[in-house]
């Protein structure tokens, strides 16, 4: 093994996902989901009952559960796919600790020069637990919990028997039940009460091991007052087998709190990305979720937020880009459950070389939600003729005072606009990237600087051969 | 050498509407030319057909620059030739930032071998030139940072198009009423720009149906455009002449012209 120093890695080289390292796992369990692997995982984590009880449960909600009947064509076999998978033997504490083959995989995602530069909260979970990931003293002082939702559940038993699969039960879904019969990882986030952090915390990961399911599970408690900006972004190698990600966020916004969770996933093109996300917002407490979605075969995720107190606000930004053989079902749900309470979905897709993406919305006002306002706005650019795009808005409203507003386009480039930029010296790969970035800027110019240096290079990327 | 673009017999149509019908014209580098007509009578017709725009499609003829065959040519490598042309109505690029367009269309032009995805010029060497250049204009430098063309004034819009001229400085261009829904102050400040970075420097073909742009930049060749011909060509005194007196003569001179500009301007008002 080469100890030279790693040339430093650019942010943008996350991008470049069809690397791989060998893992040499420890501990994998056997391939499907039963009682057996179920318990096996759990032992392995010496987890408290309450916790297998659980996972035992949501099992059996999981094989009584039928597939959802929309969303995309989903053809998994259960039974072919590896449940969890432990790395190495012991949580990395220092980055000395960490073994080096999974330090060559962080080098080339760039951790090290994150780490370097003090990106304080950078949890990197490699294949399903995280291995390696550093607090900063700031946050410990401050009182704020940030680790792996294994380690939580060990040192924090009060706060997760409090919260978890509280906000997403597991009688939810097929997916949510699976996630919590064998979820590993994930983050856990505590912010007591006044407390800002004023960068965003981070975290990283990647599937990397063939037909292995990824069910990370994330909690984020923002207490009164607190403000927090959660960032993940995660790239996934190139694999030829199906794959599986399957993860739960569960969010819970106390009043006047804030909590904006930004995802930039761009999967490898034979992942299954089905995701649950959803808040729950108290009095006077906003919740964003801002989420881009490149990549996979199918991503269903529609972030939700609950708007459970007077005065909440939940507003979902969502960025969807499918190419060739990739079906996007992407969107969003807000609930108003009280009066006054704000919602806003901005969603913005792009279909290129025959992919589909679908914009999926549910906008319910619940009785008693009386003055809530909401607004939907969702915007579709398709590339070329064999490309495609959906429109599924759902609204349900069981009160009279309401404003709702929807609105919903669905344009091509204008030969006109690509005229302008190529008698300018553009080429027609560059006009039309250049004319995709300018549609998704609105919401890109929300992301933190390096993920949206970041986003514009996956748009390049996705973009090319695309025109000619 | 000098550079010569060369336009022979040109004809254009739009669907199977013909508007161009055979016009002659060779600009040689440090030239300024004219072209003056009616509204409708096929000007920006020809702008757009030199800069190759796909909707407009030359039946007949040929455009060289320097005996290389322009038709031959997509839009974008003809700008890296140097040619340019400043739009009458320029598009808006929404979401598109002014210094991030100009940053890619000036290194392509500059560099017209240029790979796709090689490095751009420098930022620091790009934000300095364009930062200059904006100040000439005496433009605010919050407009680098606008989206192309997004909501800006018919002013700014024309601004924009004579800074684009400013920092790609082509071998020839072709102005299209650069000087129109300007108030007086913009008028004679885009005249002076013009003047400043195109007059004799490059082979201009001006369009315009107002005389402070070409007293800034005194004709070599007047040229009239009617019913898609040019119908007389004259020097700086025709200009003069069409301001003052409008185009009763040129009309009555040439009534075949006449007649086939009345037809597209029926044909124009049918469609509506
Ligand atoms: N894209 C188009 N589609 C249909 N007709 C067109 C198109 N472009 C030009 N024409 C027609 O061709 C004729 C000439 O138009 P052009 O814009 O070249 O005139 P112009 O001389 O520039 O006029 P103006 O002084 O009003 O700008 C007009 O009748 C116009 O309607
Ligand atoms: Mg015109």
């Amino acid at each position: 093994m080469s100890t030279d120093a790693p040339a430093k890695p650019e942010i943008g080289e996350i991008n470049k996902y069809n690397f791989r390292t060998e893992t040499k796992g420890i501990f994998k369990a056997k391939k499907g989901v039963n009682r057996e692997v179920v318990n096996q995982i759990s032992d392995i984590k010496g987890e408290p009952d309450w916790m297998r009880e659980f996972r035992l449960r949501s099992l059996e909600i999981f094989e009584s559960k039928p597939m959802p009947k929309w969303g995309g064509a989903i053809d998994i076999n259960f039974q072919d796919i590896y449940y969890y998978l432990k790395p190495t033997a012991s949580q990395g504490k220092t980055w000395d600790d960490v073994p080096q083959e999974i330090k060559d995989t962080f080098d080339k995602l760039g951790i090290p020069e994150a780490e370097k530069k003090f990106l304080a909260g950078v949890k990197a979970q490699f294949e399903s637990e995280v291995v390696y990931g550093s607090l900063e003293e700031e946050l410990a002082k401050k009182g704020v919990i940030f680790t792996d939702t294994d380690t939580a559940v060990r040192e924090h038993p009060e706060l997760l028997r409090e919260y978890f699969g509280t906000v997403i039960p597991p009688e939810d879904n097929k997916f949510a039940a699976l996630n919590s019969a064998v979820w590993s990882g994930g983050s856990f986030i505590y912010v007591p009460k006044g407390v800002t952090i004023d960068f965003p915390l981070q975290a990283y990961f990647r599937i990397n091991a063939e037909s292995m399911g990824q069910f990370e599970r994330t909690l984020i408690l923002v207490d009164e007052g607190a403000n927090v900006h959660y960032v993940e972004g995660c790239t996934a190698p190139m694999y030829t087998t199906e794959s599986l990600h399957s993860a739960v966020v569960e969010v819970v916004v106390k009043r006047n709190a804030r909590c904006r969770y930004t995802t930039i996933q761009n999967w490898a093109n034979n992942i299954y990305n089905l995701v649950t996300k959803r808040a729950y917002a108290y009095g006077d407490a906003t919740m964003e979720w801002v989420d881009g979605n490149l990549g996979s075969k199918l991503t269903m995720k529609y972030p939700a937020v609950h708007m459970m107190e007077p005065g909440a606000r939940g507003e979902i930004l969502s960025i969807a880009f499918a190419s060739a053989g990739q079906h996007q079902d992407a969107g969003a749900k807000l609930v108003h459950e009280a009066p006054n309470t704000t919602g806003q979905i901005i969603s913005k897709s792009i279909s290129n070389k025959g992919g589909r993406s679908s914009y999926r919305g549910l906008v319910s006002v619940m009785p008693g939600a009386t003055n809530a306002k909401n607004n939907v706005v969702c915007d579709a650019l398709i590339l070329d003729s064999e490309s495609r795009s959906d429109t599924y808005p759902y609204i349900e409203i069981s009160e009279q005072d309401v404003q709702i507003g929807h609105e919903a386009s669905v344009s091509r480039i204008g030969e006109e606009q690509m005229f302008y930029l190529l008698s300018r010296g553009l080429t027609e790969q560059e006009a039309s990237t250049m004319i995709v970035n300018g549609f998704i800027e609105p919401l890109v110019k929300e992301l933190p600087m390096e993920y949206a240096i970041e986003m514009n290079r996956l748009i390049q990327l996705q973009m090319e051969g695309s025109v000619g | 050498m000098t550079h010569v673009l060369k336009i022979e017999d040109l004809h254009v149509a739009v669907g199977d509407k013909e508007i161009l019908r055979g016009v002659n014209l060779t600009i040689n580098h440090g030239e300024t030319h004219a072209l003056m007509g009616p509204n409708g009578s096929g000007k920006s017709t020809l702008g757009l057909a030199i800069m190759g725009h796909p909707g407009y499609e030359v039946t007949g003829g040929a455009i060289t620059l320097d005996g290389r065959d322009v038709l031959a040519m997509e839009p974008d490598e003809r700008a890296r030739a140097g040619i340019f042309m400043a739009f009458q109505r320029p598009m808006a690029i929404p979401g598109v930032k002014m210094a991030d367009f100009l940053r890619h269309a000036t290194t392509n032009v500059r560099r017209p071998e240029r790979k796709e995805g090689e490095e751009l010029i420098p930022m620091r060497e790009f934000r300095k030139e364009l930062k200059e250049k904006m100040e000439h204009l005496r433009m605010d430098s919050e407009f680098a940072r606008r989206y192309v063309n997004d909501g800006f004034s018919g002013g700014e819009m024309k601004r924009a198009e004579i800074l684009q001229l400013a920092m790609l400085q082509p071998k020839f261009a072709v102005l299209d009423e650069t000087d129109s829904g300007l108030d007086a102050d913009a008028v004679r400040l885009a005249s002076e720009s013009i003047a400043d970075i195109g007059h004799q420097k490059m082979g201009l073909l001006i369009i315009t149906h107002h005389d402070k742009l070409l007293e800034h930049n005194p004709p070599d060749f007047t040229h009239v455009m009617l019913g898609g011909r040019l119908v007389e060509t004259g020097g700086k005194e025709l200009a003069d002449e069409l301001h003052r007196h409008g185009y009763d003569r040129i009309r009555k001179a040439y009534p075949e012209a006449e007649a086939a500009n009345q037809e597209m301007l029926a044909e124009e008002s049918a469609a509506v």
